[in-house]
């Protein structure tokens, strides 16, 4: 049975998912600026808007899934709000990193990104999902045609350098990674049918 | 005839959840995972929204005694402020997590406490709780401390000379290295019960010294800080200080030194040998594989504004003291 989402209720909806998604990063932010996040503050919002940028983008991935699964047709509408805050949350990860970690030393932040291979892995997932915030906004995606969808296949490379980025990043703690390992290839396996026709396309 | 009629809402037998379970049930949907939001939820900026399965009643806090010691000189740079020092803590026993011994160790039992020093001596002995304190001269050493993660301190520290203890004991010709080992009681430490809570790593930790440097008079067996016994989540009742190396080398609540003559396996090199040597001498010239070690984040007072970048000195400052021990030693291999 198809669930139908009333199209009344969809704004509403889309608030309760701005606010879901804003609430923690305020929160997070004025509590680390009121000296309430426990010794290490810069730590904490590193490693919380790595961890919420990840979980949204496993989020997005789920979406269509999902709605294909309970027949909820409107969730697609909420696809695109996920994936930007996904990319927030990616951006604010690196500017912590930038202005907290490094504090602004320009020298040390190239020298890292480069020099530091799960550094590079995250810089480029970071990079590769700039590209699909950019072209997210409709304008753009209408000019762009077919070629916006393969773009925005890259979305599955970028969940993978992320899950990737966070196993490598541990000191030994590998367990909470290998669970987002898991759950990426869960929503791979949801896609296999679309990954094989990849695959059958490329000349042998 | 006696029939037995059973109400709907009677319990059976089978109904009644084990006490265990019952006893461990915030841990157990603690260790579920909620799809690895684990890290989202025990930080307390979203503790507000997912409050629903924390633990809000913390549970007695540990009791420090104040101790009697010779106060050390002023120091210099801004000491951390003991909050931090307290509640800061790489002591994966406790949870991997830098924020959960101070909340897992309250109930932590130091007494009764043995520490047993064994092995190439002619004067084996084992100090109870009681000679911890009361065996050597107490007094207080103000020293940075470098964490391999490149975050710092300023601690007040209080203990004595690893030196007074080695001497007390008498090493033998063959003694060349010390092992120290911590205590194994997963009873009392959920991070060796429970892998993920305990970072994966293996346990018991171990560490070691060579005896020349055990011997140096900057390493001391600490017993307290700021003025009061060691709080468990900074390795109550007695752990090591080696301020010249990085903070993993300074192993906590400690119940074996062994004398040796052999180098002793250490547990963070046991991990992964190509990032943690077993010298573990603070370097700014040799990077972890993963992050730089040329400068580090000093934790004083305030706000994400105010930490401050600072460059890393050659063994932490204490090179006058110590580079002696390396000479010709190539450290850039034997990091």
């Amino acid at each position: 049975m198809a669930i139908a989402v009333s199209q009344k209720a969809i704004p509403y909806l889309k608030a309760l998912v701005h606010i879901t998604a804003l609430y923690p990063l305020v929160n997070l932010y004025y509590q680390a600026i009121s000296d309430r996040l426990g010794a290490d503050p810069v730590e904490v919002v590193i490693h919380f808007t790595g961890i919420g940028a990840l979980n949204l983008l496993l989020i997005s991935l789920l979406i269509s899934p999902a709605a294909k699964f309970f027949k909820i047709g409107a969730l697609i509408q909420f696809r695109r709000m996920i994936g930007l805050y996904a990319f927030v949350y990616a951006l604010c990860h690196i500017l912590n990193f930038l202005s907290f970690e490094v504090q602004f030393d320009l020298q040390l932040f190239i020298d890292e990104v480069f020099e530091r291979p799960y550094i590079t892995v995250g810089m480029t997932a970071f990079l590769l999902l700039t590209a699909l915030a950019v072209t997210s906004i409709a304008k753009i995606r209408r000019k762009m045609k077919k070629n916006w969808q393969t773009l925005h296949n890259f979305t599955y490379l970028i969940a993978l350098l992320g899950v990737v980025h966070f196993y490598w990043s541990v000191k030994s703690e590998i367990i909470e990674p290998l669970i987002y390992v898991g759950l990426y290839a869960i929503l791979m396996g949801f896609r296999h049918q679309k990954v094989q026709g990849w695959r059958k396309k490329r000349p042998q | 005839m006696l029939i037995k009629s059973t109400n709907r809402s009677d319990s059976k037998e089978s109904d009644v959840t084990d006490e265990k379970i019952y006893l461990n049930r915030r841990e157990i949907v603690r260790n579920m995972g909620f799809l690895g939001a684990g890290t989202l939820l025990s930080t307390s900026a979203a503790a507000s929204v997912f409050d629903l399965f924390g633990d809000d009643t913390p549970p007695a806090l540990f009791k420090q005694t104040n101790l009697e010691f010779t106060p050390d000189k002023p120091f210099a740079e801004e000491l951390t402020p003991e909050e931090k020092t307290i509640t800061h803590n790489n002591f994966y026993e406790f949870g991997a997590q830098k924020h959960q011994p101070a909340e897992l160790a309250q109930g932590f039992k130091v007494d009764p406490w043995q520490l047993k020093i064994s092995g190439e001596v002619e004067k084996p002995f084992t100090l109870d709780y009681d000679d911890l304190y009361s065996s050597f001269d107490l007094e207080e050493r103000i020293y940075r401390l470098r964490c391999v993660e490149a975050w710092s301190m300023v601690v007040p520290w209080i203990g004595f000379s690893l030196a007074d203890l080695v001497k007390k004991a008498k090493p033998t010709s063959k003694a060349k290295y010390l092992a120290f080992e911590t205590l194994y009681d997963p009873k009392q430490m959920p991070g060796q019960r429970n892998r993920r809570l305990g970072g994966g790593i293996d346990y018991p930790y171990l560490e070691g010294l060579r005896m020349d440097e055990a011997m140096n008079p900057l390493a001391i067996m600490s017993v307290g800080l700021y003025g009061k016994t060691l709080p468990p989540q900074n390795g109550a009742p007695i752990r090591l200080v080696v301020p010249w190396k990085y903070g993993f080398k300074s192993i906590k609540s400690v119940v074996g030194i062994k004398f040796v003559e052999k180098q002793p396996p250490t547990t963070w090199n046991i991990l992964a040998a190509n990032e943690y040597g077993f010298y573990a001498n603070v370097n700014p010239d040799v990077d972890h594989p993963r992050w730089s070690q040329a400068s580090e984040r000093r934790i004083t007072t305030g706000g994400i504004f105010a930490q401050n970048r600072i460059a890393t000195l050659p063994f932490n400052g204490y090179g006058d003291q110590v580079a002696g021990l390396y000479k010709g030693m190539n450290l850039r291999k034997l990091y």
